[in-house]
């Protein structure tokens, strides 16, 4: 095969990578030309003008439900079911949020569980005993020494206790 | 398009009849388009759109909301399931993975076990024949059976489910079910003063009552029934009535 050359490979063969390595420019460009030709031959496409789709400008809704805007059908009055009063103001709201949307547009806060102050405090807390957890044993004492001064008398924080090379 | 909102304002309040139609020759494309701005226009119940006509299917009266829906006020009995409603359904069967509920429309809704708030297929969720289920439609069209679940599309329930241990469950118009869930109902309004109760109200015009006793939650039925075709003054007298005499 070695005697035979380059006449006798086969297009897809000369067509791969590492055959093209040592081509020149033209040579590739006319081989990618011929590849993108029998590419496009092979599409099929339709024949016909070009169809627009009409645009719909009538749109049929079946429910009354925002025509009225009609509330949440669960409904409890002077407390008998608590549950369901929380919830008439959860799905409530959603409604009138969405209006007062539209009129101004202020960024409405979620409903939380925990004020911020209260998350803040913990993130606080959560910092030291995250740092201390993974601090060395020789460390955690140092933290808590500097924890437990809350008027900053200790001068150096933390004291890092390194190898200290000797002078000579 | 301004004659198109044109030709509905005249008859907003009127009424009309099955039959009447609203035609607008939209123009040609290319022409037109730069001065009409083609605007949506809603149909709501009542109104159905007929290749570029809207016509008129129900009787009663033309309401209107901003920006552009329109829809006919009318009074029926008999619930057409429509999608995103939220009704009160029987649970009639079991079968399979699917419960049969009864809605009150021409055919029986399917709800799926798995469209409960933290049901899989292990931990199937408590439901027998004949409990109350609060859900909503998720496909209901006049050409497939209805569905229903349990759950939004965030998968919390919010309230739907089954309900009910007690209370009484009975039949209303939709009109007055309408009237019952508007935003600013005085009937609501009356009856939160008489004494705590608890309401489920369906779109399929059915309605649930529960108060503390028998008596109250009888009342509270009657009073309900009975609302739909007296006007505000003699509900106002009736409600007035209740409240001190019969407690």
């Amino acid at each position: 095969m070695a005697n035979d050359g380059a006449a006798k490979l086969s297009k897809n063969l000369l067509r791969m990578k590492f055959m093209q390595r040592g081509l020149d420019a033209e040579v590739k460009k006319q081989l990618d030309e011929e590849e993108k030709r029998i590419i496009s031959d092979d599409h099929w496409f339709l024949d016909l003008p070009e169809l627009k789709a009409k645009e719909n400008h009538i749109v049929e809704e079946r429910s009354f439900v925002p025509c009225e805007d009609l509330v949440y059908g669960r409904m409890s009055f002077k407390g008998f079911n608590p549950d369901v009063q929380k919830l008439m103001l959860l799905m409530n709201a959603h409604k009138e949020e969405e209006e007062d949307e539209e009129e101004d547009e202020t960024l409405s806060r979620m409903e939380t569980d925990i004020t911020d102050e209260e998350m803040a405090r913990r993130y606080e807390s959560l910092v030291g005993s995250m740092r201390k957890k993974f601090a060395k044993k020789r460390d955690r004492s140092a933290i808590t020494r500097t924890e437990e001064d809350v008027n900053c008398n200790i001068a150096d924080y933390p004291p890092k206790r390194a190898f200290m090379k000797p002078q000579d | 398009m301004d004659t198109v909102h044109a030709r509905f304002k005249d008859k907003i309040g009127e009424v009309l009849l099955p039959g009447d139609v609203f035609s607008f020759r939209l123009p040609e494309d290319g022409h037109g388009d730069g001065n009409i701005k083609t605007e949506k226009i809603i149909c709501g119940p009542g109104l159905r759109r007929n290749g570029e006509e809207v016509q008129v299917c129900k009787s009663g009266i033309l309401r209107h909301k901003q920006p552009n829906l329109y829809w006919i006020d009318s009074q029926q009995r008999r619930y057409v399931p429509a999608k995103g409603e939220s009704v009160i359904g029987i649970v009639t069967a079991k079968s399979g993975d699917i419960f049969k509920v009864d809605v009150g429309g021409s055919e029986q809704a399917s709800l799926s076990y798995l469209a409960f708030e933290g049901a899989t297929k292990r931990n199937r969720p408590n439901v027998q024949v004949g409990d109350l289920v609060y859900s909503q439609f998720t496909i209901a069209n006049k050409d497939m059976e209805p569905e229903l679940v349990c759950i939004d599309s965030c998968g919390r329930a919010n309230g739907m489910g089954v309900f009910g241990a007690d209370g009484l469950l009975f039949k209303v118009s939709l009109g007055l079910v309408r009237r019952l869930l508007a935003p600013q109902s005085e009937i609501v309004k009356d009856l939160e003063k008489i004494f705590p109760f608890e309401l489920v109200v369906g779109m399929n015009g059915r309605v649930w009552v529960k108060a503390k006793t028998v008596q109250q939650t009888l009342i509270v039925a009657n009073l309900l029934e009975t609302c739909e075709n007296m006007t505000s003054q003699q509900r106002q007298t009736l409600f007035r009535r209740v409240a001190e005499g019969s407690l």
